[in-house]
């Protein structure tokens, strides 16, 4: 019981922080740490998507990038139309976020669903490969579209609308990001605590012996897996409007291995793993990133050191280690 | 009288090794059925067949009317075929309660019943399994079980290597059950325990029926021949 206060306190004041910091910050004009906040808040919602199938069903997904950039893509390529007035698809364009997100997440999902559905047949290190193979596939295809940039990418001329504020100043974007960032944390802290978190965590564990309790394996993953590719899809289209631009990087593997590290750093399968984490990356880019150029080798020991000496993460290193890391 | 549970000629392999020879025998309704045998006769073998969870080479498995033969596990465990594993195999690093909840399907039993009848369970609700004493997780595995609402109860070794005291509290439960209706398929050595139990003992030797009938006909000389050390 006393971990789990200490896991309650640690959360509050998680949250607190990547809401008091802007907030100092937009007092004292400093629009660029909002931004940063902004930048956090994203890619927490990310890797609270991956954390469901890394963290909850054990599935290291090697891919993530896919959802995240596919969700990008349709953000910019919505907003591109839009600002061209052109159809796309026979439909005209949109500059408003709600349905861009509600697109984002169809499409994030269809794909995590066709993908989850091949790829979960196998295991281990197969897994991996193939969810990796996909999410290549994804790359080299927008990196030769030229419709929308090619490699070259795809600006986003004026950030998309959200009703009742202007997403052009930086407190209202981190409003927004930070938002749906505290729904896509209760939406997991749901999902944990229901049949379906259990059931999942139990097939991570041992999916015989799930099957004979009557939980399908298969479906049960598969579920989760496409659950995990909306929530990335509609951050990759959220992080599109945030830096106003689209490009083949952000279905990159180092996408989808920064995904992976968010969630490592802070602690695997916590609730708020994904937010500790997400702040430690942007943090060490920013703080690092200014005195060298080759902060990603610190990152590196970092996570080394995390990997061999607090598996539980930040939030594991904290509170103690949960039951299921 | 119809079977709720019916396995026919069963044959089951292990790799190259046979470990059943063709394998018959019926649950009724109600009815609770002990397997008997010494060790690697067949016993466990049967058990996870008829819960699906081994392929058959040959043979029908039966249940509620249903030919389950070609079913996955998870299939049989939804139509109410609740396992008790031997070695209670609980899930180690989830709590008590998501050990339950993980299996629960909607019915008579819900966290409120089991907490009822295995009261230790309730007092242990945020532990984690890998934590629980034997008898703990036996009493877990069979309220996870329960939380499937099955029609049938296998228990595979129930009460092995448990506490005196532990035992009969488990046998209690299990008493209670069967007075409740359910239908039980149950696995265990200790005669004393099961012969006031089971309506009906199923004898198994070198994988195939050897002997079936009721308690009081299991006679001396059908004991010192297959239960004997």
């Amino acid at each position: 019981m006393d971990r789990l206060r200490k896991e309650w306190v640690l959360n509050a004041v998680l949250a607190g922080a990547l809401f008091a910091v802007p907030l100092w910050a937009l007092m004292s004009d400093e629009p660029f740490i909002i931004t940063l906040a902004t930048r956090i808040a994203i890619l927490a919602i990310a890797a609270v998507g991956l954390n469901i199938a890394l963290g909850l069903g054990g599935m290291v997904s090697f891919g993530h990038a896919l959802y995240f950039g596919l969700g990008g893509y349709v953000a910019g390529i919505a907003a591109h139309h839009a600002f061209h007035g052109t159809p796309v698809l026979g439909l005209p364009g949109t500059n408003q976020m709600l349905p861009i997100w509600a697109i984002a997440m169809v499409v994030s999902g269809t794909l995590a669903g066709i993908v989850g559905a091949l790829s979960l047949r196998t295991s281990g290190i197969f897994f991996i490969m193939i969810t990796l193979a996909f999410a290549q596939m994804g790359f080299f295809f927008t990196l030769s579209w030229p419709a929308y940039g090619g490699e070259d990418g795809l600006p986003i001329f004026m950030r998309n609308q959200f009703p009742g504020l202007n997403t052009a100043r930086p407190w209202d974007m981190f409003l927004i990001a930070y938002g749906v960032l505290l729904l896509s944390l209760g939406l997991f802290a749901m999902l944990r605590a229901a049949r379906f978190g259990a059931a999942l965590m139990a097939i991570r564990q041992n999916p015989d012996r799930a099957a004979a309790i009557g939980i399908s394996p298969f479906g049960i993953r598969l579920v989760g897996f496409i659950l995990s590719g909306m929530i990335t899809g509609l951050a990759g289209a959220m992080m599109a409007d945030l830096t106003r631009f689209v490009s083949p990087a952000m279905l990159a593997w180092t996408m989808s291995g920064e995904l992976i590290v968010i969630i490592i750093l802070g602690g695997v399968g916590r609730l708020f793993g994904p937010v500790a984490g997400a702040a430690i990356l942007v943090g060490f880019e920013v703080f690092f990133g200014g005195l060298t150029e080759h902060w990603q080798f610190w990152l590196g020991l970092v996570l080394l050191a995390v990997v061999l000496f607090a598996r539980g993460g930040l939030v594991g290193l904290i509170t103690g280690r949960a039951r299921n890391v | 009288m119809t079977a709720l549970l019916e396995l026919e000629d069963l044959q089951v392999f292990y790799g190259a090794s046979q470990a059943l020879y063709g394998v018959s025998l019926q649950v009724a309704e109600g009815q609770a059925v002990a397997l008997m045998g010494r060790n690697g006769m067949g016993k466990s073998t049967t058990i996870a067949s008829a819960c699906r969870m081994l392929p058959l080479r040959a043979g029908r498995v039966r249940f509620a009317g249903r030919d389950i033969s070609d079913w996955p596990s998870f299939r049989a465990a939804r139509l109410g075929l609740g396992l008790v594993p031997e070695g209670r195999r609980c899930f180690p690093n989830l709590n008590v309660s998501e050990n339950l909840i993980a299996a629960a399907r909607p019915g008579h039993w819900d966290m409120a019943r089991i907490h009822q009848l295995f009261p230790r369970l309730a007092e242990r609700a945020q532990q984690s399994a890998a934590t629980l004493s034997g008898g703990e997780q036996q009493m877990l595995a069979i309220g996870r079980a329960l939380m499937t609402n099955p029609r049938l109860l296998l228990l595979d070794e129930a009460t092995e290597g448990l506490a005196p005291v532990i035992r009969r509290e488990i046998w209690a439960a299990i008493t209670r059950l069967r007075a409740e209706g359910l239908s039980i398929l149950l696995v265990d050595k200790t005669l004393s325990e099961i012969l006031p139990f089971a309506d009906r003992c199923v004898i198994l030797e070198r994988g195939a029926v050897a002997w079936q009938g009721g308690p009081g006909e299991l006679s001396a000389e059908v004991e010192s021949a297959y239960l004997g050390v």
